[in-house]
């Protein structure tokens, strides 16, 4: 029929099957995502650090190319598990920003403008409503974390040959393992904040707060207390706590004795990193369950 | 025939509040009006409908499926049109309602088609590439109608949609929502307030007082069988007047200050009545045909009675 036409007309057609329904926010909200481009440019230069660790591999494996560019002799460092480790780290960081801008502007805009009862009338439930803006962080954090990381893991086991792949499959569980944890705090504590504060600009503001504010306040109450409890309370700390477990290197570097005597240096025991960390999803998901409702009941 | 809506001593408490009553009653109508005061439960019993909140006991069901075992495939047969701004406000408007039919199941082509159709079905064409949160309150009145019925439901409820809208907005309003009735594609719940709307739309209307049902009326019976009455204002001893009456066959009421209603029968006519009036010495001072209106139902709904009655008017 054409549009110029007025007159209402049924719908007969095909339906798209319930399970792929949540697929369609993720669509529709990278479209937006990509519309900017200095977050194109953004996403771009996080591909920087892949592609200065991939030369690396590459320079590291081949002495004919390290000869070519004046380097003589042994390599300077191994591709081991705290280069990935390291790369991770800078990668992490990455994450940690890129969430804070994209991460505020997904739920935030559907709940000042009262389009829940829009999304939830429909069949279409209050899980795949997460779900669906979830994936969107998963997709873009993926693509700067795991996937560049596992690709680097498989140039290097390429590269080195002898077995290489087999004795360190730890690496790539450790990248995969790791990855998913910081994605899954990152990303549902992004969605919590922004379903709470409603302001994508306050969202990403206290984004930055629970990062930074409460591990100073974690650093302050060791440093009063002489307790290493505080780092209970920095969320990086933890993390790169059980990254250093997953990829088994030391979490922390202590260079001298009173460092290592002083409780101020000693790391939590990963376990209690890992209860924390799978706390604060746990929290983010009850924030989300109160705060996603179509309608908000005034008790 | 098989009822749209059936409640079924249907219960919403909405923390330690009981918001609606055990409400029972079956509508069957093409267009449902939901009238009530403010607080009535309105909005409560439409959210409950779509399934936002869960019923404390009791149930509804709509065209024969249970809202508390089929809410999913109920959804699919929904379109609604909420009271406050819903919207996506960085979003071009077909994009929007595009979406919107995406969501409820479209294909991503067919939800376009049917996003430009139903711009322009609403009168919005022109405007359909602008962002939503550029429109005008009536603009963004029209999109959410666009995105209530992009995708064809079956049942379509309109949660005061005429809320906020200058004369002609509201005319236009009314008009398309007579027209998607008289389409005869969809049934329609319109809650409203305001009597007019649901007159000017509505064939069946159910009054909620107190989150109870203070009645349910069949409008376009109503309007088939309701008689014509006169309404009387007169001056003189009116009861001997109002026996005499009675006597011909007439039903009479008779209300204070000399005012009175009669339903005359077929065969008498006006005639008769000033030859009464005449010979019981009552003065007729002034005489009009009226009909009950929406109105009046309401005011008689309204009326403080004990007890609930949860029956038809």
């Amino acid at each position: 029929m054409a549009v110029y036409k007025r007159h209402y007309r049924p719908y007969g057609g095909e339906l798209t099957s319930n399970w792929t329904r949540f697929a369609i926010i993720p669509r529709y909200a990278l479209q937006d995502i990509f519309k900017s481009r200095i977050f194109t440019g953004f996403m771009l230069a996080c591909f920087i650090p892949f592609l200065v660790a991939g030369t690396l591999i590459y320079f590291i494996n081949n002495p004919i190319a390290r000869g070519l560019i004046g380097l003589q002799g042994e390599s300077p460092f191994n591709v081991d598990n705290n280069f990935f480790f390291n790369v991770m780290k800078f990668q992490g960081s990455l994450a940690f920003l890129l969430t804070a801008w994209v991460g505020p502007g997904l739920v935030s805009p559907d709940l000042n403008n009262g389009a829940l009862p829009l999304y939830l009338c429909r069949p279409f439930s209050r899980v795949e409503y997460v779900l669906g803006k979830m994936s969107v962080l998963f997709f873009l954090l993926s693509l700067i974390m795991w996937v560049p990381d596992l690709t680097l893991f498989g140039l290097q086991a390429e590269l080195a040959g002898h077995g290489w792949f087999g004795s360190n499959l730890h690496i790539a569980k450790a990248i995969f393992l790791g990855s998913l944890l910081w994605i899954l705090v990152l990303s549902l504590l992004s969605l919590a904040l922004s379903a709470w504060v409603k302001w994508k600009l306050a969202a990403s503001g206290l984004m930055f707060a629970v990062f930074f504010v409460l591990a100073g306040f974690g650093e302050a109450f060791n440093g009063v207390m002489r307790t290493y409890w505080g780092h209970t309370l920095n969320l990086v700390f933890l993390v790169n706590e059980v990254w250093a477990d997953l990829f088994d290197v030391p979490v922390l570097v202590r260079t001298s004795r009173r460092m290592m005597e002083n409780p101020v240096f000693q790391s939590v025991p990963t376990g209690v990193a890992w209860m924390v960390l799978l706390g604060v999803c746990a929290i983010c998901l009850l924030l989300l369950n109160r705060r996603l409702r179509a309608r908000e009941v005034v008790r | 025939m098989r009822a749209v809506i059936e409640l079924d001593h249907l219960q919403v408490d909405l923390g330690r509040r009981t918001i609606l009553k055990s409400l029972t009653g079956s509508l069957n109508g093409r267009a449902i009006g939901l009238l009530g005061p403010n607080g009535a439960g309105k909005s409560t019993l439409i959210n409950a409908l779509l399934g936002f909140h869960a019923p404390t006991s009791g149930t509804a069901r709509i065209f024969g499926r249970d809202i508390r075992t089929d809410i999913q495939s109920l959804r699919r047969m929904i379109g609604y049109m909420p009271e406050n701004d819903s919207f996506i406000a960085d979003m071009s408007g077909v994009r929007f309602v595009r979406y919107m039919a995406e969501l409820s199941g479209l294909p991503p082509e067919a939800a376009l088609e049917r996003a430009h159709e139903a711009f322009f079905y609403v009168g919005l064409g022109e405007a359909r590439y602008r962002k939503v949160g550029g429109y005008s309150l009536g603009m963004k009145q029209l999109a959410k109608l666009a995105q209530a019925i992009a995708h064809g439901p079956k049942l379509l409820f309109l949660d005061e949609p005429t809320n906020g809208l200058d004369p002609p907005a509201r005319a236009r309003m009314l008009q398309l929502i007579r027209e998607i009735r008289d389409a005869e594609e969809m049934h329609i719940v319109l809650s409203s307030h305001l009597l007019r709307d649901v007159e000017e739309c509505c064939d069946e209307v159910i009054i909620l007082k107190d989150g109870q049902i203070a009645g349910i009326s069949n409008l376009e019976e109503e309007r088939r069988t309701n008689r014509k009455f006169l309404e009387l204002e007169t001056a003189g001893e009116t009861r001997a007047f109002a026996e005499a009456f009675e006597k011909l066959g007439c039903d009479c009421a008779v209300f204070n200050n000399g005012k009175m209603r009669i339903i005359l029968p077929d065969g008498i006519e006006i005639r008769e009545l000033y030859a009464i009036a005449a010979d019981q010495n009552v003065q007729i001072r002034r005489m009009n045909y009226r009909k009950d209106s929406l109105e009046d139902i309401f005011l008689k709904a309204m009326e403080p009675v004990g007890g609930q009655s949860n029956g038809r008017i």
